[in-house]
């Protein structure tokens, strides 16, 4: 009996490290912007190309800036939560368009609504780097300093708005 | 037909490498380029180098290297953009730290360990293998079992 109990525990070991492995998802990198100020941009806006969209307005305030793009399929899934949430009220949400055709992009806010409250446009992706974007969607919550508290990468589901987004919102508010 | 087939496969191969297509008409920035993005992971195909991949954010990136080659930054200066807004991640070899300790002392702790249970299995075989010794009464009565099987075979 005693033979087969250190192979045993081995392999027990073996398996909770490839259980642990499992439940992790390769493509979530951690930021390492999270807790350092988000990059500064003036972008051109989606509706007036003329006005120009910068987090330097936004200072003193709790927002999210979600990058998306008419081309990407997780956005379609996204789009409907992103609708509640500005529905809701509870939080502005500004959009970058990263690398899309302006046309495409307002057909696209045509048909499934519009939940942001302005539109950015990057359309060479030169923003996204600076963001650290490697897939769209990717949201982040931005703090009254301009700090980044929170980054999603992938879609922001009904869950993750419930449990994670706007509990960090409310607790932000009040900072 | 199997030459043609050859050299199908030969020039299809040289189409292939078009990927990595060069990026500047400047040789010396195109090997700092080349040498840089080896050392660089893109963060859509996890397994390539930045050099190999061609998805557009490598594409992006690889433009974004090349303008800072064209600045006359350095390749610490260069990574270090990288490194600060996709992390460590984006190094083939990242740098030993708190945080990448068990990467990088790992396979060595486990090298140890295993060499560890080796000599320790060895040691004991050799031991038990020694420990068998044999008396006088016992060495005369093997011969005699030896004995009766030769007889019965």
């Amino acid at each position: 009996m005693n033979r087969f109990l250190l192979p045993l525990s081995i392999f027990v070991v073996v398996v909770g490290f490839l259980g642990i492995g499992l439940t992790l998802n390769p493509r979530e990198i951690p930021s390492p912007l999270v807790g350092k100020a988000a990059p500064e941009f003036s972008q051109p806006q989606l509706y007036d190309q003329e006005k120009v969209f910068s987090p330097a307005d936004l200072k003193g305030k709790v927002w999210l800036l979600n990058f998306w793009a008419s081309w990407c399929s997780g956005c379609k899934t996204e789009h409907p939560v992103l609708m509640d949430l500005a529905q809701s009220g509870q939080v502005t949400i500004y959009g970058m368009d990263y690398k899309d055709q302006r046309e495409e992009a307002l057909t696209w806010l045509q048909r499934g609504g519009n939940p942001y409250s302005v539109v950015g446009v990057d359309e060479v992706g030169r923003v996204g780097i600076n963001f650290g974007v490697y897939g769209v969607p990717e949201t982040y919550v931005i703090d009254k300093q301009g700090v980044i508290r929170y980054k999603q990468i992938g879609p922001l589901y009904p869950d993750t708005v419930e449990k994670k987004i706007l509990p960090l919102v409310k607790q932000l508010e009040s900072e | 037909m199997k030459w043609v087939m050859l050299i199908i496969l030969c020039v299809s191969g040289s189409a292939w490498a078009g990927e990595a297509r060069p990026l500047t008409d400047d040789p010396v920035a195109e090997a700092r380029l080349k040498h840089l993005a080896v050392e660089l992971r893109c963060l859509v195909c996890q397994n390539q180098t930045l050099a190999d991949s061609s998805a557009p954010l490598a594409e992006d990136l690889r433009r974004e290297v090349r303008e800072m080659i064209a600045k006359n930054m350095s390749d610490p200066e260069i990574i270090e953009f990288l490194v600060s807004r996709y992390g460590d991640f984006v190094l083939y070899r990242p740098p030993l730290k708190a945080t990448t300790t068990l990467l990088w002392v790992g396979p060595f702790v486990l090298m140890a360990i295993g060499v560890t249970a080796l000599v320790m299995t060895l040691r004991r075989r050799s031991r038990t293998v020694a420990e068998v010794s044999v008396t006088d009464e016992e060495h005369r009565r093997v011969e005699q079992l030896l004995a009766e099987g030769e007889k019965r075979s």
